[in-house]
């Protein structure tokens, strides 16, 4: 308990460079579910589109002719995004053109993504001593700046905090985002009122969340490990379902309940550390915080009925 | 008979023998999700139950040999599967997050226990897997015979599962009750059935046998616990209850379409073909994929599915 509180919240640093850290890569996550379940999508898969964006983020980087220029991690933030949106979207054609369930179909995904991740870093992305299963180091200019002196705080923390704050206005104040609400809300009466193209919605919201989680990927491999391996989430794609549902799907709640998390998780790591309790703890945590949190908030995770109602509706015959 | 035509029946009867065994925890899961999902209930934390059951078969056969094993795994399944019951048909809780949250505490649940009991150690302890029993007469089927015939005992009650879910659906009233539940449980009241007794009922025979399904992998193939030793068998078997329509038949010969392409893909790597082997253990995923794309559309799911009343 001592451990976790050290590790967590403790001092300036344990608060900087763990619980901001940690934070970081589940708020992103958190903001990809919570969009997607806004918009009645049951995406699970942001655990595989975060390692596909870490993944293209580090072949984007790994590019000869970036060399040494500070366009290097702008670009493979750029290219995460677009391999997490793109992992996403095969999620999505497979719902939208072949009505394959996406909880299925994302959890799949994750699992091909893993094992591509696999292949990458004893293949084409290996270090070039071919001895880990892991990529070269990135250099350092194609790193991201860190925020303060002798702190491992990134600028990923910003770029989350940017993204969250962007969402919340999207989903607020734009066309788009009302779109998103009301396809979530009611596919149906957003179908009959003819002014909303429910397919098209729901597959940008789709893209976008992928993107989000692929965004996730990029800045968690610029900013903190600096190379791709295979375990380089654990389990960053499951906690932001946690955060997202702690945060009532609300994309300015998603900054405060990532701390939330990433508190916890900075705090196991150190517990683990210091104490010997196993950190997988922190998953039945986890687990415990969201079971409480549906039976709390009924209201709030009631994705599945809205969109088996809409897949209902377009297929009834005898079975 | 020439020395080729030999190693190819080897082939041929080493391929059937995986096939088998990826099949055997992935058909009692699915037949046990096919049950519930008839019910109208989607369990997404099968993946969870199946963890649950190969730790609940490595604390037990530890403890008591492998019938205690067995046992201890249906048991444990139940147990999440009480849990499920408790948030969604008590308090009306989402069913799809409160599986993911299940898959995530049993994830917790078991890798903690299992460091708490046993240390941190690699495979600290193991058991014998459990012997394989020879059918008479049908094992010595050339070719067939041994991949088939020759099998832990496990195997052979999944075997005889295909057939008995099949006749339960069918022929039985309670079969009947059930199918009527998931396509229309309002109508399932009126005509006087317990609904809310039979939902529990499947989630608890669906907790059993996902249990067995992960007491499996434990008693049967690993002879030991690893921590999220299940690897997704648990979606897949979600999966494949999608493929099989519903349908006990449909359902077992989904089964055995991803075992196949599973046991062509480790064949594939003892032979040295020259493919990376990562993206060979990505086959059967993707080729699941491509099934489900194949038959979208087509299938009609039970209409009450996911569905809070």
């Amino acid at each position: 308990m001592i451990a976790l509180w050290r590790g967590s919240l403790g001092s300036p640093y344990a608060i900087t460079s763990g619980t901001l850290v940690r934070a970081t890569p589940v708020m992103l996550t958190g903001l990809s579910v919570a969009l997607a379940f806004r918009a009645g999508v049951f995406n699970i898969g942001a655990e595989g589109q975060l390692l596909a964006g870490a993944a293209a983020a580090t072949a984007v980087s790994m590019l000869p002719v970036l060399g040494m220029s500070y366009a290097s991690a702008p670009l493979a933030l750029l290219a995460g995004a677009a391999a997490g949106g793109s992992w996403a979207g095969v999620a999505a054609l497979l719902r939208m053109r072949f009505r394959v369930l996406e909880v299925i179909s994302t959890i799949l995904l994750n699992f091909v993504a893993l094992y591509l991740v696999g292949y990458l870093v004893r293949g084409p992305l290996q270090e070039p001593l071919r001895i880990y299963p892991q990529s070269r180091s990135l250099a350092l200019s194609a790193r991201l700046p860190r925020l303060l002196p002798a702190s491992r705080l990134h600028a990923g923390f910003l770029i989350a905090l940017a993204a969250a704050v962007g969402a919340w206005c999207v989903l607020r104040y734009t066309a788009a985002g009302f779109r998103l609400r009301a396809v979530g809300a009611n596919a149906d009466a957003s179908r009959s009122a003819g002014m909303i193209d429910v397919a098209a919605t729901t597959t940008k919201a789709f893209v976008m969340s992928g993107a989000l989680a692929g965004l996730a990927g990029a800045v968690e491999l610029t900013g903190v490990t600096f190379a791709l391996y295979e375990n380089i989430s654990p389990g960053y794609g499951y906690t932001g379902i946690a955060v997202a549902l702690l945060a009532r799907l609300d994309p300015l709640a998603v900054i405060a309940s990532s701390l939330v998390f990433g508190a916890l998780e900075a705090g196991a790591a150190a517990m683990q550390r210091d104490a010997g309790v196993p950190s997988v703890v922190v998953s039945v945590l986890e687990a415990i915080i969201v079971l409480g949190l549906i039976i709390a908030w009924p209201q709030t995770s009631k994705v599945s009925v809205r969109r088996t109602r809409q897949a209902s509706v377009s297929s009834r015959m005898e079975i | 008979m020439t020395a080729p035509l030999i190693e190819s029946a080897a082939l041929a009867t080493a391929f059937l023998e995986g096939t088998i065994r990826t099949a055997t925890p992935l058909l009692l899961a699915a037949s046990g999700e096919l049950i519930v999902e008839r019910a109208g209930l989607i369990n997404i934390g099968l993946e969870g139950v199946i963890l649950s059951g190969a730790f609940g078969a490595f604390f037990g056969a530890a403890h008591g040999g492998p019938a205690v094993g067995y046992s201890a795994a249906a048991l444990a399944g139940a147990l999440v599967m009480v849990v499920f019951a408790m948030c969604t048909l008590g308090m009306g809780a989402d069913q799809i997050i409160t599986g993911t949250a299940l898959t995530l505490l049993a994830l917790g649940t078991t890798g903690t226990l299992y460091r708490t009991l046993y240390g941190a150690g690699l495979a600290a302890v193991s058991i014998s897997t459990g012997v394989t029993v020879e059918i008479p007469l049908l094992s010595r089927i050339p070719v067939l015979g041994r991949g088939l015939f020759a099998q832990p005992l496990v195997t052979y009650f999944a075997y005889v599962l295909i057939p008995i879910t099949w006749w339960w659906f069918a022929r039985t009233h309670a079969g009947l009750a059930l199918r009527a539940i998931g396509e229309r449980p309002a109508a399932a009241v009126a005509a006087g059935v317990p609904v809310r007794r039979y939902r529990l009922a499947a989630t608890l025979a669906a907790g059993a046998l996902g249990g067995v399904g992960g007491g499996v992998l434990v008693l049967a193939q690993a002879g030991t616990f690893v921590e999220n030793m299940s690897a997704g068998r648990g979606f897949i078997a979600i999966a494949i209850v999608v493929l099989g329509r519903w349908q006990p038949l449909g359902v077992a010969l989904a089964t055995l379409l991803f075992s196949a392409t599973t046991s062509l893909q480790y064949l594939a790597q003892g032979m040295g073909v020259n493919l990376p082997y990562q993206l060979l253990l990505a086959l059967p995923y993707v080729a699941t994929l491509a099934a489900l794309a194949g038959i979208g559309g087509r299938v009609v799911p039970p209409a009450a599915l996911a569905r809070v009343d």
